[in-house]
């Protein structure tokens, strides 16, 4: 009779210990493919969001190409005409009057004009602005905000607005053409005309 | 008899630890990627959403054509009118 139930507890323990296993089994599992079917939702949503910006970004290519194939035959088209209008020196000076650096860079279809000095073209800016650079306010060329300081001395400063046109004497360059010599120790000298100390012609009288 | 003992105890102490540790680590695993899911998912959402105007740029394309042609007209019209240079 001990033996019986000496295996009977055996047994009983067993099933006890599989039991226990195949619900532990259970359960992870279990939560495992609700974990698995969440993500499976999540990526779901993946690939429709995905999906979306494949086809919505789909045509952005070939239009930015067309829209810069258009701007570029616009630039070129711009770009000779102000050169074939207004020459070589002046288009590179308007150029740069208008953006301050770019005759570095010159145009894309005239490699020659980055070797070329840009001028200063002073017809950019308007009587209006000159006029209000004149007076030191709300220019832009003389101040940096209306409801601020003067920039320039209004009353005796006129660099800023002599700037504006070429470049002959404002900036007083050490070296000038040198103003013409006259009198008798001149290096050059004109004929003297022999009319110069004679007696007047009388006029003929009548 | 005692082998028979000796089995149960290893299915209890040894085994069942064993099974619930493994099946644990992979369920542990599986919800830390649920997060990430769903973060992509928002993502990938919003993404497509910012592009809702990118089917403006056809708009753009016909702006840009017309303005490229306006402007030919007018280069036109001043190569005609302006004298060339030299």
């Amino acid at each position: 009779m001990v033996p019986v139930l000496a295996f009977a507890a055996v047994g009983a323990v067993m099933i006890l210990a599989v039991v226990l296993i195949v619900a532990a089994l259970v359960y992870y599992l279990v939560s495992v493919i609700l974990a698995l079917r969440a993500i499976t939702v999540g990526l779901d949503e993946v690939i429709g969001g995905v999906s979306e910006i494949v086809e919505k970004s789909a045509p952005v290519n070939g239009i930015v190409t067309t829209i810069n194939q258009q701007l570029d035959a616009g630039v070129d088209a711009l770009e000779g005409l102000l050169v074939k209008k207004a020459g070589m020196a002046d288009a590179v000076g308007l150029v740069e009057g208008l953006y301050a650096g770019a005759a570095a860079s010159g145009f894309r279809n005239f490699p020659e004009s980055t070797a070329v000095t840009a001028p200063r073209i002073a017809e950019v800016y308007t009587k209006g602005t000159l006029t209000l650079a004149r007076l030191g306010r709300e220019a832009p060329i003389a101040a940096a905000n209306p409801a601020g300081p003067v920039l320039r001395n209004t009353e005796a400063g006129s660099l800023a607005a002599r700037r504006l046109y070429p470049e002959i004497r404002q900036t007083h360059p050490q070296s000038l053409p040198r103003s013409p010599v006259i009198g008798t120790d001149a290096p050059v000298q004109y004929e003297q005309r022999d009319d110069i100390g004679a007696p007047r012609k009388r006029m003929p009288s009548r | 008899m005692t082998l028979w003992w000796l089995g149960d105890v290893a299915l209890l102490v040894v085994v069942l630890p064993v099974v619930v540790y493994l099946l644990r680590g992979v369920l542990e695993v599986a919800r830390s990627i649920v997060p990430s899911v769903q973060a992509i998912a928002a993502v990938a959402a919003r993404g497509s959403k910012d592009l809702d105007a990118a089917a403006l740029l056809v708009t753009t394309q016909d702006q840009a054509t017309q303005t490229i042609a306006g402007v030919a007209n007018y280069g036109g019209s001043l190569d005609v009118i302006l004298d060339d240079a030299g």
